[in-house]
């Protein structure tokens, strides 16, 4: 049974079985590979996406989960420009490897939507979600930040 | 293969005018790929490293890989800077994967990013072959001029006439330039002097990063190809183990599954999808011998014996490193310190759990590989080694890394055999991905280490003696065998840090007592630095107290001949106002020479004493690396070395049972996350000095400069890594 939702405002239709990660489906089927395989067990973010603009583990969440719902992947933040946020992770210098930073952006995403203007500590507590094996956290706290500033 | 002038300019079509050989690598037919392994060293005189097209554009090679740590953009930035390239541009070109041409001097002539030694390791032939370019365009420029080549100076990708007011571009020298036979000579002291410099030791935003705030960095984990299956391995649970009974009826059952495949080291799934192999993998009924070594390993049994190994001081061990007479001189001296620190095993978590993509031939005689390998040319020779065929019938195509820490460096890069051999049985490309499971559980760690040092003091209280005695799995002999026998059997990947050529101690042994178990071990970020160094200097730490000797002032005599170890302590000392009490916390502090990059460190922790925690609250760090190429990038590694550490010390380990690792996932591993990072300060303190590395040199710091905070802040010595809380709770009773 085909699943129908939307992906980055484009209506998009899945034939993955019912229980398959939302993840893989945007990865393998749709070609969204931004989205990013880390830990498989809402355990490390990489997976990060918003689902009706809620952050949501797509490793977690079954594909017949979100029928007719919107998903929005890091491709869809801002397509064709960056927004604050990309635009302070470059000034910061955020990523090195960069594998996790697809995740950490949309969890930040979903940060600043719900709070414009967090603290440092509100940061820390809501990206503990996501994992940096680089240590980049420093630097997303910064880069945070400064987005906030121009939101 | 002889690289002659006619090769060169064959391979030069289609990019305009190249004005060496090897810029043009990665458009080079595939079937000259890699027979340069043939190739006299004469092919060097070609210069291999740079192209300039006549529409301007300057293509650089860069022989390292990217995993996060900036060589790609470093090793150009160097080539750029002798060349006098403007660097907008620059066009970097990945390596194709020949040791002879792209292998670092500084790395044993392989091309393998890895130890912090890209930059240290280039440094000079990177420098060499920007300036041979330059040469090249200037001797041009003189001679279309007819003027001598000493009145020509250059700017940003132009040749100048100072005197005649005349200026012609690289792009347009490029059109006409004549190629001299062989390279010019350039001379040490005709390179140009720090002080010159316009694009090193500036900052600069590194060239892939766009990619990496947009979702479209490319990691091999992304790359698909038309009539891709997936492949995933049920591996052995104990390295050597080998499938005796395979039940896989559930398995094939899976819609989507493709068949079944045996491999000497485990069961491999294909099918139509990812979560199809998965479910397979999870599917499979596999019974295992129990013939491996590594069955009835349990680590904290261990400990004991390897506790056994490095105490019992009348059994020789593996000598390391030797000054003078330790153990005669220990006898002469007043008073002697002992004691022992143990590390867990640890795991790299690099965030992209290993993967690869193949597709071998149907007459299996050729194969394309995607991968994000730590060295080009491991890969290539692993797949060829595990097909049978040619290494330039192996086309690399070098992807990000998604982290590295170690973990995609191995001789037998078992990663990328897996999709190969499963291209092979599928004639069909294969994406083959290991879950974090997997990664986990077939990782390959950081070995437990014990730890037992002696120290002899003498009546003025000056240390004359000193003995490290390191209990501990092998790591070289089963990561890379090749460099291991080539390198006189020498394990440095755990024995290294151990050495203690900065300090003023005159009689000095570091040795080896390596434990045969069998668990898979790997280099891991800090390689021996990291037991090494939280053993030395916790140890220090412990002398100091007993002495009575301020800890910063044992370094500083440690350190009397070594200014620039002394300058790091000074200013860190001065950073964290180190002799200001803190109520409730106490301030350790800690120095670490890592390949002559020097580091001192301060650490802010408080213990709670009900439960142990520790909470570090803020960490300092002066380094001097020589000179910073990126210097925003060697503070942006230095945070990212202080952060692995930290888990390292705090929380990280892997634990076995009956061989079998204990861990699952990144939660119950324990890797550090935003809330448990405390505030960072650190001062780079770049010197006109060589370059000796960056991307790992404070890692090992942290453990020591923890456990000596720890020590101030309760009175507790926590000897053993990771300090979880009852093991401080332990020392503290």
């Amino acid at each position: 049974m085909a699943i129908h939702f939307v992906v980055n405002g484009v209506a998009v239709t899945s034939a993955a079985p019912q229980s398959t990660p939302l993840l893989w489906v945007l990865r393998e089927e749709l070609k969204l590979t931004g989205t990013k395989y880390g830990c498989g067990a809402g355990q490390c973010g990489a997976c990060m996406v918003h689902v009706e603009g809620g952050r949501t583990f797509s490793c977690l969440t079954p594909v017949a989960s979100v029928a007719g719902k919107r998903v929005t992947t890091i491709e869809g933040l801002s397509p064709g420009q960056l927004n604050a946020l990309q635009r302070a992770w470059l000034a910061e210098s955020v990523p090195q490897c960069g594998y996790c930073q697809s995740g950490q952006l949309m969890s930040a995403a979903a940060l600043l939507a719900e709070k414009p203007h967090p603290s440092r500590e509100d940061i820390k507590a809501y990206m503990s979600t996501n994992v940096c094996r680089c240590g980049t956290y420093p630097r997303i706290v910064r880069a945070i930040e400064r987005a906030s500033q121009e939101v | 293969m002889t690289m002659n002038r006619r090769d060169f300019m064959r391979c030069t079509a289609g990019l305009g005018f190249a004005i060496l050989l090897d810029g043009c690598a990665p458009m080079r037919p595939r079937a000259s790929a890699g027979t340069a392994d043939a190739a006299p060293d004469a092919a060097r005189a070609f210069n291999a490293w740079a192209s300039l097209a006549s529409d301007g554009t300057i293509y650089i090679v860069n022989p390292a890989v990217e995993m996060g740590q900036g060589s790609q953009t470093a090793i150009p930035r160097i080539i750029a800077e002798e060349m006098d390239a403007d660097w907008s541009n620059v066009v970097i070109v990945p390596a194709a994967p020949i040791d002879k041409i792209y292998g670092n001097p500084g790395f044993g002539g392989a091309m393998y990013t890895a130890g912090s030694a890209t930059v240290r390791g280039y440094w000079d032939v990177a420098r060499t072959y920007g300036a041979q370019v330059r040469r090249v365009l200037m001797e041009n420029a003189a001679r279309i001029w007819n003027v001598p080549l000493a009145e020509l100076g250059t700017e940003p990708s132009a040749v100048v006439h100072i005197a005649t007011d005349r200026r012609i571009s690289y792009a347009e020298l490029a059109a006409v330039v004549q190629l001299p036979a062989s390279a010019p000579e350039i001379k040490p002291e005709e390179l140009k002097n720090p002080a010159e410099y316009r694009l090193v030791g500036k900052d600069v935003m590194r060239v892939e990063l766009p990619t990496k705030v947009n979702g479209t960095a490319r990691y091999s984990i992304d790359v698909q190809l038309p009539g891709m299956l997936y492949g995933a391995v049920a591996r052995a649970p104990v390295e050597g183990s080998t499938p005796i009974a395979v039940d896989d009826a559930a398995a094939r059952a899976i819609p989507g599954v493709v068949r079944i495949v045996r491999l000497p080291y485990g069961v491999a799934v294909l099918a139509e999808t990812p979560w199809a192999a998965f479910d397979a993998k999870k599917a499979l009924n596999i019974t295992w011998d129990r013939h491996a070594r590594g069955y009835g390993h349990d680590s904290d049994k261990a400990i004991g014996a390897y506790a056994t190994a490095a105490r019992d001081v009348g059994r020789a061990g593996k000598p390391w490193d030797t000054a003078g007479d330790a153990p005669a001189a220990m006898k002469q001296a007043a008073k002697i310190y002992e004691a022992q620190y143990i590390c867990d095993y640890t795991y790299h978590a690099q965030m992209e759990p290993l993967n690869s993509v193949a597709y071998v031939s149907q007459a299996g005689d050729r194969c394309e590989i995607w991968c994000g390998t730590q060295s080009q040319t491991m890969a290539v020779g692993a797949v060829a080694r595990a097909l049978g065929i040619a290494p330039e019938n192996v086309k690399l195509n070098l992807m990000l890394l998604g982290g590295g820490f170690g973990r995609r460096g191995h001789r037998d890069e078992e990663f990328v055999v897996d999709s190969v051999l499963l291209s092979r049985e599928a004639k069909r490309p294969v994406k083959l991905l290991w879950t974090r499971e997997d990664d986990v559980k077939n990782g390959r760690f950081r070995p437990l280490s014990v730890h037992y040092l002696r120290a002899g003091v003498d009546k003025g209280g000056r240390i004359v003696a000193w003995q490290h005695r390191v209990a501990c799995d092998e790591i070289t002999a089963f990561q890379d065998p090749v460099r291991y026998k080539g390198g006189g059997e020498r394990d440095f990947l755990a024995m290294a840090g151990s050495e203690l050529r900065t300090y003023d101690i005159p009689h000095r042994l570091a040795e080896q007592l390596p434990q045969p178990t069998g668990i898979r071990t790997s280099s891991l970020r800090g390689i021996g630095f990291g037991p090494n160094k939280f053993a030395t200097e916790a140890f220090l730490d412990e002398i100091a107290a007993g002495q009575g000797i301020d800890p910063v002032e044992l370094r500083l005599q440690l350190l009397k001949n070594t200014p620039r170890g002394q300058a790091v302590v000074r200013e860190v000392a001065a950073m964290s106002e180190f002799r200001r009490a803190r109520p409730g916390r106490g301030l350790g502090f800690a120095f670490v020479d890592y390949s002559g990059t020097m580091v001192a460190a301060v650490a802010e922790a408080s213990v709670d004493k009900a439960s142990g925690a520790i909470k570090v609250h803020d960490f300092w760090l002066a380094l001097d690396p020589g000179i910073a190429v990126h210097p925003d990038n060697v503070v942006a590694q230095t945070e990212s070395s202080i952060i692995y550490g930290l888990g390292l010390t705090l929380t990280e380990r892997i634990t076995f049972k009956d061989g079998l690792v204990q861990q699952v996932n990144i939660r119950d591993y324990g890797v550090p996350r935003m809330g448990d990072i405390p505030e960072l300060h650190i001062k780079l303190m770049a010197t006109p000095n060589r370059p000796t590395g960056a991307g790992q040199m404070a890692t090992p710091i942290v453990a020591p400069a923890i456990s000596a905070a720890v020590f101030a802040a309760s009175g507790a010595r926590v000897r053993h890594t990771p300090f979880l809380p009852e093991r401080v709770r332990t020392a503290m009773a």
